[in-house]
């Protein structure tokens, strides 16, 4: 009854990967993941020797795995790189406080130096007081707005020359679907790419995913044979987001053929534009010179909403308001009026 | 015939459902045929589950992202629900369905 492993034949089987249907056994799982993100990264190139890399850390199961996996590559195969852990705090009573100590814990075990960012400190806002005024909605768009730009502003203090992150190929996959299934083609051109461009004086600082090949399933088995320990709760905010129905979509696809978050992954790496679709143009912002493609960068956009009571002034399309938000033109009643409404 | 002395585990977000708690040591009640995994999930949800039944099960198998480990490997490996338990078996339920 029980499998023997398809690589060394002398173990018991633990696992069946859902890439390539191999039985494998603990050591041997435990070397295919290890090095096939040794593969990605070096592949890639997505590390240069001597650069301070920080990993957005948030006490949860991909950053903990990434974390860790990069700590024994760095030493094996001597990358020559200095390690940090960068976490964001982004003021989510129940949750965040939670992982945050699942991060310090992190910290203590891999023995990395660790720095936490708060929306707090960077915009005056804690998600909390986002949602009471933004409702349940949207608030996902200031989440992931704001913590990009965080994660960012964490790094320039820190003067750290890459950000690695532990989105996963279940992530990469979803993101793929969601692009489609909103038309957004600018990013459903860039989402799959393993690493960014950046360094410039916009603010941002190059980012990549290693674990982008690495199935959410074998994160979390490396996880518990391990016996790493990790935070998993759901964000208390995140029931409606939109990604939960691209994620539904995708577990269900999995269990019919698990290729297929491999498969929605190539598929996305390998679209190209027809010609003549226009695309944006990377500029930055008037107001605070962060990257951005409009006149106002969306994180200033959002908190321009949130400080003026109208919340949904980053949600749906404004554009033609961002010139008179710069020159701090008041907005017609109606216009206010459309800013303000709420669903909840 | 025998009774079945089962543990079971539930980790990664699914012990919300079973009021947090984590362990689980059960007896399954006596029947001529062997208990297996299938069963084993229509008893969890009738006995053990607090709430939110959509959240664990769908149809006869465990919701999309759970991930299912018996005597800590793989259930696909050991037939998945025709998996046929034995007396001291474990179980593992992993939720993987959070933010990483």
């Amino acid at each position: 009854m029980p499998v023997q492993c398809s690589s060394c034949a002398c173990s018991r089987a633990v696992l069946k990967r859902p890439k390539t249907g191999h039985s494998l056994c603990k050591g041997c799982f435990f070397w295919a993941f290890e090095e096939e993100t040794h593969r990605t990264i070096t592949s890639a190139r997505l590390f240069d020797r001597g650069e301070t890399v920080a990993i957005g850390a948030s006490g949860g199961k991909d950053s903990t795995v990434l974390a860790y996996v990069l700590k024994v590559l760095n030493e094996r195969y001597d990358y020559g790189l200095n390690l940090l852990l960068l976490s964001v705090d982004e003021g989510i009573t129940g949750y965040r406080d939670h992982s945050l100590e699942a991060v310090k814990r992190n910290q203590q075990q891999y023995d990395l130096p660790l720095k936490i960012v708060s929306y707090e400190e960077l915009y005056g806002w804690t998600m909390d007081a986002i949602v009471k005024q933004v409702g349940v909605k949207n608030n996902c768009t200031f989440c992931g707005v704001f913590r990009r730009q965080a994660l960012d502003r964490g790094a320039v203090m820190l003067n750290v020359d890459k950000i690695c992150t532990g989105h996963n190929a279940d992530d990469v996959a979803e993101t793929v679907l969601m692009n489609v299934l909103r038309g957004d083609v600018a990013r459903l051109n860039r989402c799959t790419a393993v690493s960014t461009a950046g360094g410039g004086s916009d603010g941002v600082v190059p980012r990549c995913k290693p674990l982008k090949y690495a199935y959410e399933k074998e994160i979390v088995l490396y996880a518990y044979f391990k016996k790493l320990h990790y935070f998993s709760t759901e964000c208390v905010y995140s029931p409606n987001a939109y990604r939960g129905h691209a994620r539904a979509f995708l577990k269900d696809l999995e269990a019919v053929r698990p290729s297929a978050i491999a498969d929605v992954i190539h598929s996305g790496e390998n679209l190209s534009l027809k010609e003549g679709v226009k695309m944006p143009v990377q500029g930055t912002c008037s107001r605070c010179g962060y990257i951005s493609s409009q006149a106002l960068c969306k994180s200033c956009v959002l908190l321009e909403g949130l400080n003026r009571g109208l919340p949904k002034l980053g949600i749906g399309k404004h554009h033609r308001l961002h010139g008179r938000i710069l020159a701090r033109q008041p907005l017609t009643p109606v216009e206010e009026e459309k800013m303000k409404t709420l669903e909840f | 015939m025998a009774s079945y002395a089962v543990g079971l585990v539930f980790r990664g977000g699914a012990e919300l459902l079973f009021d947090g708690v984590k362990d689980h040591h059960v007896t399954l009640p006596s029947q001529s045929e062997p208990w297996d995994m299938k069963q084993l999930l229509v008893w969890i949800r009738g006995n053990l589950l607090k709430e939110r039944p959509e959240l664990f099960v769908q149809g006869d198998s465990v919701r999309p992202g759970i991930l299912v480990l018996i005597n800590d490997a793989d259930w696909e490996l050991m037939g998945e629900l025709e998996y046929q338990l034995q007396d001291q078996d474990n179980v593992v339920f992993i939720s993987t369905l959070h933010g990483g």
